[in-house]
């Protein structure tokens, strides 16, 4: 298929509907709220329903009864509300139900604003809502890997029965870039043997639940999903490196955060300062040993994100103190420029010159 | 010799776990009966509340989901409009349906979504130990109104069928009892109507059955019947308020 001029939450959309996806259930956002409005004549062209629910709450509970009869389903949100969606999500985690959920955030907390944000990190990758459980967390940088990242969240989410999300933010959503979405695909190589359908002549019925009153039962159910999470965290870490094989200043950054401090490397590049930038895809699981690899060279890392300083904690962790960790953040909807980054690297090139 | 009287196929050969005098036992063989007579088991899918229904999974012989508190109508929306060939029905008490639950319900209702509702109204928060619900009758003590109901500090209780009656979308709405067996075949009436309303794909419906509790009311069984004749009618005048017929 050739490429197409699409707005990064269209290109969600499209994306779902090329990955199988034929339900989606949602409630209006902004800055998201062009994917619901695609969706809402693209899928019945297909064949598939459209709902917009009386909330974010309804929605998640929604997703939550499509998913239990083994089909692909997809919502999507901005970050109030997807704090809304949290019961959901916890529920979904707990019945083992797989479903992609799209977080285009903006700012908060609270009402917070409407421009780009990366703020739900946390909420995202350490569990927004009750319990011991782990949503696989992609972070998409470009319409096209939006594009890829949504049908590899939909195989995953089906692979390890559980729900998966896109978090991007309101500038991914609102820019449109070329797109290519590839060959079609769906959810029908997977097991979905256990999903309720009616009994529809088996001996057994299929029970969709999260509630195990018995304390051994429940700890046996937390050590099935821990040993999911395990195998996740050993399989599915994607990150991408740019320039690090050289580089003395490692920049630390996701979505469209990288895409700005690969242009400071490359103007830092140009001034001769060994820097690159070490871009997680897989936000949970979180790349650690990729960014081990990447920092060989380094004296420093520099965490750059949209928030007061999230991810920065996991890159803390995965360096386990190996290297010194400078962090920069703007907040707000406030996008950092290049030169704020370049500016920043140079600082710190100051700061750490002797070990140079 | 002929069988005159067995269990339904659609429950499973588990004891239930209610207490003395409750109806949910009752309710739930109804509901089976019904799902057996009009030959739906091998189709239906169940969705089931936060309460004491909660486990209703480990007695209804059909494939079963337990929902969030007061989301079971949202989730029976999913099924329906991704598998609109099964049988849906959500069965829920008056904490989880009237309370936590009033925005999924109103607009599941609204929506006119072709899924039957068994709402269970016994006036009180059974399963977490006898707190007031939005359905307590003014002057009722509960755990979390010891001194008996009052409207100055927690208003009124929610008549549901009143309120869904207003709606275009809904198509059948019954309130029933069943406190005595002349009432119990009323209430089973009541389901088998509400069930053929999906069947012919005409929407929304919903049978509120008034049901003792007499555990948390702290009554004997047979107090509790009276409760529920005397008191409970009295507030929630038993009927149909919506009917295929009125709706065509």
């Amino acid at each position: 298929m050739s490429k197409v001029l699409m707005k990064g939450n269209e290109a969600i959309g499209e994306a779902a509907i090329k990955a199988g996806c034929r339900y989606f259930f949602g409630y209006p956002i902004t800055p998201q709220s062009e994917l619901p409005e695609y969706l809402s004549w693209r899928l019945p062209e297909v064949g598939g329903v459209f709902l917009q629910a009386e909330s974010e709450v309804a929605a998640i509970n929604m997703v939550y009864g499509a998913a239990a009869t083994g089909v692909r389903v997809m919502t999507s949100s901005s970050s109030p509300g997807i704090s809304l969606k949290q019961e959901g999500i916890s529920y979904l985690a707990g019945a083992e139900l797989p479903c992609l959920i799209i977080n285009i955030m903006r700012g908060g907390p609270g009402l917070g604003g409407i421009q780009p944000s990366q703020s739900d990190y946390f909420q995202a990758t350490k569990g927004g809502g009750h319990g011991d459980y782990r949503l696989i967390v992609l972070a998409p940088a470009s319409v096209q890997e939006i594009a890829d990242l949504v049908k590899k969240g939909f195989d995953l989410a089906d692979h390890y029965r559980m729900p998966a999300l896109l978090l991007g933010d309101g500038m991914l959503g609102q820019m449109m870039e070329p797109v290519d979405f590839g060959t079609e695909t769906s959810g029908d190589k997977f097991d979905h043997a256990w999903a309720t359908t009616g009994k529809q002549g088996r001996e057994h019925t299929n029970i969709i639940n999260s509630l195990y009153l018995k304390p051994e039962e429940l700890e046996a159910h937390n050590r099935r999903l821990e040993k999911k999470y395990l195998e996740i965290m050993k399989q599915e870490t994607m990150a991408e490196q740019y320039l690090t094989e050289d580089a003395e200043v490692v920049i630390a950054a996701y979505g469209m955060t990288a895409r700005i401090t690969k242009a400071a490397v490359d103007m830092a590049r140009r001034e001769g300062i060994k820097a690159g930038v070490f871009r997680p895809i897989t936000l949970w699981p979180f790349p650690q040993r990729e960014l081990n690899e990447a920092t060989q060279k380094a004296q420093v890392v520099l965490t750059v994100e949209m928030s007061l300083g999230q991810m920065v904690e996991d890159v803390q962790l995965a360096l386990k103190g190996r290297l010194p960790v400078e962090f920069y953040g703007r907040v707000g909807g406030m996008v950092p420029t290049a030169e704020e980054v370049l500016n920043e690297v140079k600082k710190i090139v100051k700061r750490y010159q002797e070990a140079m | 010799m002929a069988v005159v009287f067995e269990r339904p196929k659609s429950l499973k050969e588990t004891k239930f776990h209610y207490c003395p005098g409750c109806h949910h036992g009752i309710i739930h063989r109804l509901v089976a009966e019904v799902i057996d007579e009009l030959k739906l088991q091998e189709k239906t899918i169940a969705i089931l509340p936060v309460g004491c229904a909660v486990l209703g999974y480990e007695y209804f012989d059909v494939d079963c989901i337990e929902a969030a508190h007061g989301r079971a109508p949202a989730v029976a929306t999913g099924v329906k409009r991704c598998r609109p060939e099964t049988f849906v029905f959500t069965y829920q008490g008056d904490g989880d349906l009237a309370s936590i639950g009033t925005a999924e319900i109103i607009h599941a209702a609204a929506r006119g979504e072709n899924i039957s509702v068994i709402y269970v109204n016994n006036a009180i928060y059974g399963m977490t130990g006898g707190q007031m619900a939005p359905t307590t009758l003014l002057g009722q003590k509960t755990t979390t109104s010891p001194q008996g109901r009052k409207a100055e500090l927690t208003g009124y209780p929610l008549r549901v069928c009143e309120m869904l009656a207003t709606l275009q979308g809904v198509t059948y709405l019954e309130r029933t009892s069943v406190h005595d067996p002349k009432h119990v075949r009323k209430t089973k009436k009541a389901i088998k109507e509400a069930f053929q309303v999906q069947l012919a794909g005409k929407g929304f419906a919903l049978v509120e059955v008034l049901s003792a509790c007499p555990t948390n009311w702290r009554m004997s069984p047979e107090r509790a019947l009276d409760f529920v004749k005397n008191q409970m009618i009295n507030y929630y005048p038993l009927g149909v308020f919506k009917s295929l017929e009125e709706v065509e």
